[in-house]
């Protein structure tokens, strides 16, 4: 598979003579349900406007009102955030409610343990899908398709079949017998392996022409040197949004980091928030605060990738 | 003997996939199905005990209010997380303005992590001072006990599940609708075909493959839904307990036991693997 965007027939943009009563470019482009030129003329041009003005609003309130209401939230007083009438705009504002959820909170702790294991376990799964993959697609050994099908009926397991074995096994692992609960461990490495990923990679590797391979180990390059100079450099695409996708992974994670991080130390953003909205102590507007913290990381990555998560995702769910 | 150096170094390049798809994948998935024939109790060796946790699994009633549950809350996740996107998607696959911006609008709520976006809605459905109330007050409609009340419960935690989930099948939908060539439209127009004619034989038609395949990935999320009963109604509530917090409940919280939730997952192993194996089948052969 390809993980570039799907075919799309791109808009017509033919420049036209500046006439006076010249269709809006939007009418012109692929034909969809409702041809355009239905909707540029008498009443239905009339109603597509209106449609659009409700849907806008509509989206605007049911998607992006409850971000914004999050983010002032936490800036009103903890009695203005809880008052029967409810207010659009801060009557007073709090800024320092986040330096209070921060560091009183301890979100700066558990902030910092969550973007460790991210960039931790980014880091490993890319690196053992990378290698898998390139074993299974390159240097294929005897039994290769055997260790490709057995990896890719992981698939079928559902998280939760896995969840209470799992646990069992991180909390003392076979063959090297050492309890991984509560370090950075239990998270990486079973979310290593990941089948999505090797598979992705691996159809990836399957097309790079195997004259670039051969000629680069004519030129004396061994397979780690090969991967590292010819196959990484080309697949830099299909990196960036298999990166992408861990990463969000790992920051959204819930359950399986409440079992294996139950020492409030060690805890993720979202573990800890879920604990802490069990007790009585934070106000509500710290909170707040801590909510909107702990989505800022991905709103960010969201705002940056947003082509390539799009795209990915569209693709990847079909074909995957 | 080449051979053998070139496959004992492909081996070396497989090891680390090996050993953690073997450690936390393979081993597991046969642990898991031992375990559930065993007791655990970590000072001993387990103890085979037959089929002595299912036994006990039947005779709780918390078993079967729980699938109940689970079945319910997956009803009427189809209604909405299937359903809307697909109306969503033709909808906004119409309008010829702001495409990015409902894009964005629509996949928002999937970006925040699933407990912020339970959170936030925990204070949105508070009865007492949450903004649903206030909003239904201001209005002068009746207020709601939302999460807190037998009857609306699971519908208030369905509510949370597809606003935050609702945008990657919508955009999924929308890559779909994309690839429909313009000409079945003009031409089953020509015929004389209603706008709603024209959903009926040509957009869904056209969409069949994308709408069994989400329908699959649906119903394998939901069935396993755990964030939204545990934090907004908790772990003993027999409204709304699912599976997987029994599962929860059994392993890590009232029973401590390891073998009773086993066989609990591998339960509901068997009711998914078959959801499982039919998604991969199609989008494999779809693949190749």
């Amino acid at each position: 598979m390809t993980l570039t965007a799907p075919q799309r027939t791109p808009p017509a943009a033919v420049p036209v003579p500046a006439r006076r009563k010249r269709p809006p470019k939007e009418f012109t482009g692929t034909r969809t349900l409702i041809s355009a030129s239905d909707l540029r003329r008498g009443w239905r041009r009339t109603a597509y406007w209106a449609v659009l003005a409700v849907v806008t609003i509509l989206f605007v309130l049911v998607f992006f009102f409850p971000v914004y209401w999050m983010a002032t939230g936490a800036l009103k007083s903890p009695a203005e955030l809880v008052s029967p009438t409810p207010t659009l705009f801060p009557r007073t504002f709090h800024p320092e409610t986040y330096a209070t959820a921060w560091s009183q909170m301890r979100v700066a702790r558990y902030f910092a343990n969550t973007a460790l294991y991210a960039l931790g376990g980014w880091a490993i799964q890319l690196a053992v899908a990378v290698t898998a993959a390139y074993a299974l697609s390159t240097l294929r050994p005897v039994l290769g398709n055997v260790v490709l099908g057995a990896m890719l009926a992981s698939l079928m397991l559902p998280a939760a079949a896995l969840l209470v074995p799992a646990y069992l096994t991180v909390s003392h692992v076979p063959l090297i017998g050492v309890n991984l609960l509560n370090t950075p461990w239990a998270l990486w490495l079973p979310g290593a392996a990941n089948a999505f990923n090797v598979y992705i990679l691996k159809r990836f590797f399957d097309q790079i022409p195997s004259d670039l391979i051969d000629s680069a180990s004519l030129d004396g390059a061994g397979p780690l040197r090969t991967l590292w100079s010819v196959v990484l450099p080309l697949a830099r695409p299909v990196l960036g949004v298999v990166s992408i996708f861990a990463v969000i992974g790992m920051w959204k994670d819930f359950l399986w980091p409440l079992l294996v991080l139950q020492d409030p130390d060690t805890q993720t953003l979202s573990v800890a928030l879920s604990r802490l909205s069990a007790t009585s102590q934070v106000p509500q507007n710290v909170m707040m605060a801590g909510l909107v913290i702990a989505s800022v990381p991905m709103i960010a990555i969201f705002l940056i990738f947003q082509r390539s998560i799009i795209s990915g995702l569209s693709a990847g769910a079909m074909k995957g | 003997m080449r051979k053998l150096t070139d496959n004992l170094r492909a081996y070396a390049f497989l090891a680390a996939g090996l050993l953690c798809f073997g450690l936390f994948s393979w081993y597991p998935l046969v642990r898991g199905v031992l375990l559930s024939f065993q007791q655990v109790n970590f000072v001993t060796d387990p103890q085979w005990v037959g089929l002595d946790n299912f036994r006990v699994l039947f005779a709780d009633p918390l078993f079967v209010t729980a699938w109940k549950n689970t079945l319910l809350f997956t009803g009427i996740a189809l209604v909405f997380g299937y359903l809307l996107p697909f109306a969503i998607a033709i909808l906004l696959n119409e309008l010829r303005h702001f495409q990015a911006f409902f894009r964005i609008a629509v996949y928002l709520p999937v970006m925040l992590p699933p407990i912020v976006v339970v959170l936030l809605w925990q204070f949105f459905y508070d009865p007492g001072n949450g903004l649903f109330n206030a909003i239904l007050s201001g209005l002068h409609l009746p207020e709601s006990q939302w999460t807190q009340s037998p009857r609306t419960a699971m519908l208030s935690l369905v509510l949370v599940s597809t606003w935050a989930n609702l945008g990657g099948a919508t955009l999924i939908y929308l890559a779909g609708l994309g690839n429909i060539p313009g000409e079945l439209y003009e031409a089953a127009e020509l015929d004389g075909a209603s706008v709603w004619q024209r959903i009926r034989h040509v957009t869904i038609p056209q969409m069949r493959f994308v709408l069994l395949v989400l329908l699959l990935l649906q119903v394998i999320a939901t069935m396993q839904v755990f964030l939204e009963p545990y934090q907004l109604t908790g772990t003993s509530n027999p409204d709304t307990i699912t599976v997987m917090v029994l599962i929860y409940r059994y392993a890590f919280t009232v029973n401590n036991d390891f073998g009773l939730a086993a066989a609990m997952s591998v339960l509901l192993f068997l009711v998914l693997g078959l959801f499982s194996a039919l998604y991969l089948r199609l989008t494999r052969s779809a693949a190749d």
